[in-house]
């Protein structure tokens, strides 16, 4: 098995005419995902090298039967794009647009956490099950089917860890890109209760960055939920405070957030925490071997 | 984006926050003037910098004269303005360069009973914005949090519905607010957090907030970052924007559509992601070296965009050594490569130069860069470029 999509997913692009929307939705097909249309309004009824446009997702759904949607559009459009989707049923959301307003996503965060969709992102590479499905903008030919279930807050990190547990002959079960704004649709427990109960994924790897409590959070669930190693990284630590990161964002969570505490965190948690980016496969490793 | 304070009281006054009347002056002689026209017999003289902790801030080379002056003439006024216009300020929060003062606000005074302190921030944990507020007004509110948190008091808000009139009678009981103050407050707090939303902020603190003693609620200071991602639905704010408040490298970048952060050392990196960049910074101070920066070009860059990215990395003089550490996946490696072909013959590199490339057309990427005459050190993995770039820089 493995988490959220398998080789039976069928996905469809909103905003699939775009230049991005196109190249990535092409680049799916040929990695065996089901591509089965694509949304853009006003396009209804033209193909993109065989691909069915619709008018709206709810057409698209009933069409073709998909439940799975990866997202292009423009950021202006990006929130109702994801509404949309939520509407017509759509089970898998990957909202891949970068740029997207935070008040947006107040708003949809709250409607997707009351559905029972799950949105991924945004600003997000997407998620893939290696060999099955892939829903994004990830080079496919990194992954490898295996044992460790990959979530992140960065795209390009993931796509280095994958490397390396590619390179290690681990393999990966699903890989998520969580996404890197202030708020997004799935977090790293949404996720860790979905490895836990996954028979596929044997170990996780979770890789984090400064800013917020998630990685906190994700440990306190480690420690009193999960029984799989887990191994992680957390980017940053040499990146000097208050250069990105709003003046009071930290005062919230009571003074969470750098580097050091995270790992201090995790590593109470009994996670295995990579010194350098360039350890992070054999921290799975090293975390199977305890 | 950050705004000035006089720029924020002025959104203030729009949205029905009260705010104290004040004048923007350029010169000594015209703060003198706006004194005149404010009318006495207070009046305060405020620098106008992107940085807080202004008060309790000093100009370099001359430690009497601090960023915030209460004056009580004109005169007074005048010598405030000229001790701190063309002068470098340094607050706790501009490092010790300073930030240079081309702006005062001279503003009227007022009698303040009791100063509070007011914020207004995303709680990520929750999904929602979050009002904070305490009755350390005038204090560093990150000293607040770290010593005595049971003194912040927090309500989310739905920004759609805002700030509901029962969450305000928490605040002020909290706050030990009654009376007219408390209905001064019940206009005040729900207007901030309307601003809040219609603006798209970021960040939007007013500290400290005042009680005068004739019980009305007055914003005597106004801290606004908005989110840069809303920035395209106030196209009003852009004239706001104060390019001499920027690094100049940062303006460039940003102009070209690039993520960059200035820093002290002199290994320039140019990544993809912010998260691979960021741990690109990392393991080069894991291998002893200083990176001079943090630059992430993003997923969907040029050619033009990523030579523009050499062009900032090698204006830095402190630059002695670049890497390229590439993980295609929107980005193409032979974007990458034919940007490093076309910098070495727009820009030239004179100095050592690594490339890590991996991920999207990273065959074809490579093989353009070794049929190329560039001279380049290829790295094999993260470890590999770091070393090699630590080692090439001589540190």
């Amino acid at each position: 098995m493995s988490i959220l999509i398998d080789g039976n997913t069928k996905v469809i692009c909103q905003g699939i005419t775009g230049k991005a929307g196109t190249f990535h939705s092409l680049g799916c097909r040929e990695y065996g995902t089901q591509m089965v249309g694509g949304v853009t309004p006003g396009k209804g009824g033209q193909n993109v090298e065989g691909i069915p446009v619709f008018d709206t997702v709810e057409e698209a759904v009933s069409e073709t039967g998909a439940d799975a949607s990866m997202i292009f559009v423009p950021p202006p459009f990006t929130a109702d794009a994801i509404l949309e989707a939520i509407d017509a049923g759509i089970k898998v959301i990957a909202a891949i647009t970068e740029g997207v307003p935070v008040v947006d996503m107040v708003r949809v965060y709250e409607k997707v956490r009351a559905s029972d969709a799950v949105l991924i992102g945004p600003n997000c590479p997407g998620l893939i099950t290696p060999g099955q499905c892939k829903i994004g903008i990830m080079p496919g030919y990194i992954h490898q089917p295996g044992k460790v279930g990959v979530m992140s807050r960065s795209g390009t990190l993931t796509y280095e860890a994958v490397w390396q547990t590619s390179s290690l002959g681990l393999g990966q079960s699903t890989c998520v890109g969580l996404g890197g704004d202030p708020i997004v649709g799935t977090n790293y427990i949404d996720l860790l209760k979905r490895y836990q109960e996954d028979d596929q994924t044997e170990a996780i790897l979770m890789i984090g960055e400064i800013g917020g409590s998630a990685e906190e959070e994700a440990a306190a669930y480690v420690k009193e939920h999960v029984t799989k190693p887990v191994a992680a990284f957390i980017a940053g630590r040499t990146a000097p405070p208050g250069k990105r990161m709003g003046h009071a964002g930290a005062i919230i969570s009571g003074g969470k957030g750098t580097a050091t505490e995270k790992v201090a965190a995790l590593e109470s948690a009994g996670i295995v925490v990579a010194p350098t980016p360039a350890d992070m496969g054999q921290a799975v490793v090293d975390a199977m071997g305890k | 984006m950050k705004i000035h304070e006089f720029q924020g009281k002025e959104l203030f006054r729009q949205a029905g926050v009260p705010v104290l009347e004040g004048i923007v002056a350029v010169t000594p002689d015209e703060a003198a003037a706006a004194y005149d026209k404010l009318g006495g017999p207070v009046a305060v003289v405020k620098s106008q910098i992107h940085a807080g902790g202004r008060g309790k801030g000093t100009v370099i080379g001359n430690p009497e004269q601090h960023g915030v002056v209460l004056v009580k003439s004109a005169d007074e006024a005048r010598q405030a303005a000229a001790g701190l216009l063309g002068n470098k300020l340094v607050t706790i929060q501009t490092g010790p360069e300073g930030q240079t003062v081309n702006k005062v606000f001279v503003e009227a005074g007022c009698d303040i009973a009791r100063e509070l302190y007011l914020g207004i921030v995303l709680d990520r944990a929750v999904a929602k914005p979050v009002l904070m507020v305490s009755t350390e007004g005038g204090m560093e509110i990150e000293t607040v949090a770290e010593n005595t948190p049971e003194l912040i008091h927090k309500e989310h808000f739905d920004p759609a519905i805002g700030l509901e009139a029962f969450q305000v009678r928490k605040l002020c009981k909290k706050l030990g607010i009654s009376g007219a103050a408390a209905k001064a407050a019940a206009k005040f707090m729900p207007a901030m957090c309307r601003f809040y939303v219609d603006y798209d902020c970021e960040l939007a603190e007013v500290n400290p907030l005042v009680i005068t003693g004739d019980d009305q609620m007055i914003a005597l200071d106004a801290k606004i970052n908005f989110d840069n991602n809303a920035l395209y639905r106030h196209p009003k704010l852009a004239e706001y924007r104060d390019l001499a408040e920027e690094e100049p490298s940062e303006v460039r970048a940003s102009d070209a559509g690039l993520s960059y952060v200035k820093l002290e050392g002199n290994i320039g990196c140019l990544v993809n992601g912010a998260g691979l960049a960021m741990s690109t910074m990392d393991i080069i101070k894991y291998h002893g070296g200083k990176p001079a920066n943090f630059l992430d070009v993003g997923g969907g860059a040029n050619e033009e965009q990523v030579t523009e990215a050499f062009r900032i990395l090698l204006s830095d003089p402190n630059v002695k050594g670049l890497l390229v550490n590439i993980f295609g996946g929107i980005a193409r490696c032979t974007t990458i490569a034919a940007a490093v072909i076309a910098a070495s013959k727009t820009v030239g590199f004179e100095v050592p130069l690594v490339v890590r490339l991996e991920g999207t057309e990273v065959e074809e990427g490579r093989k353009m860069l070794s049929e190329s005459d560039v001279e380049i050190i290829t790295a094999t993995d993260i470890t590999d470029a770091a070393k090699k770039i630590v080692a090439a820089t001589g540190v």
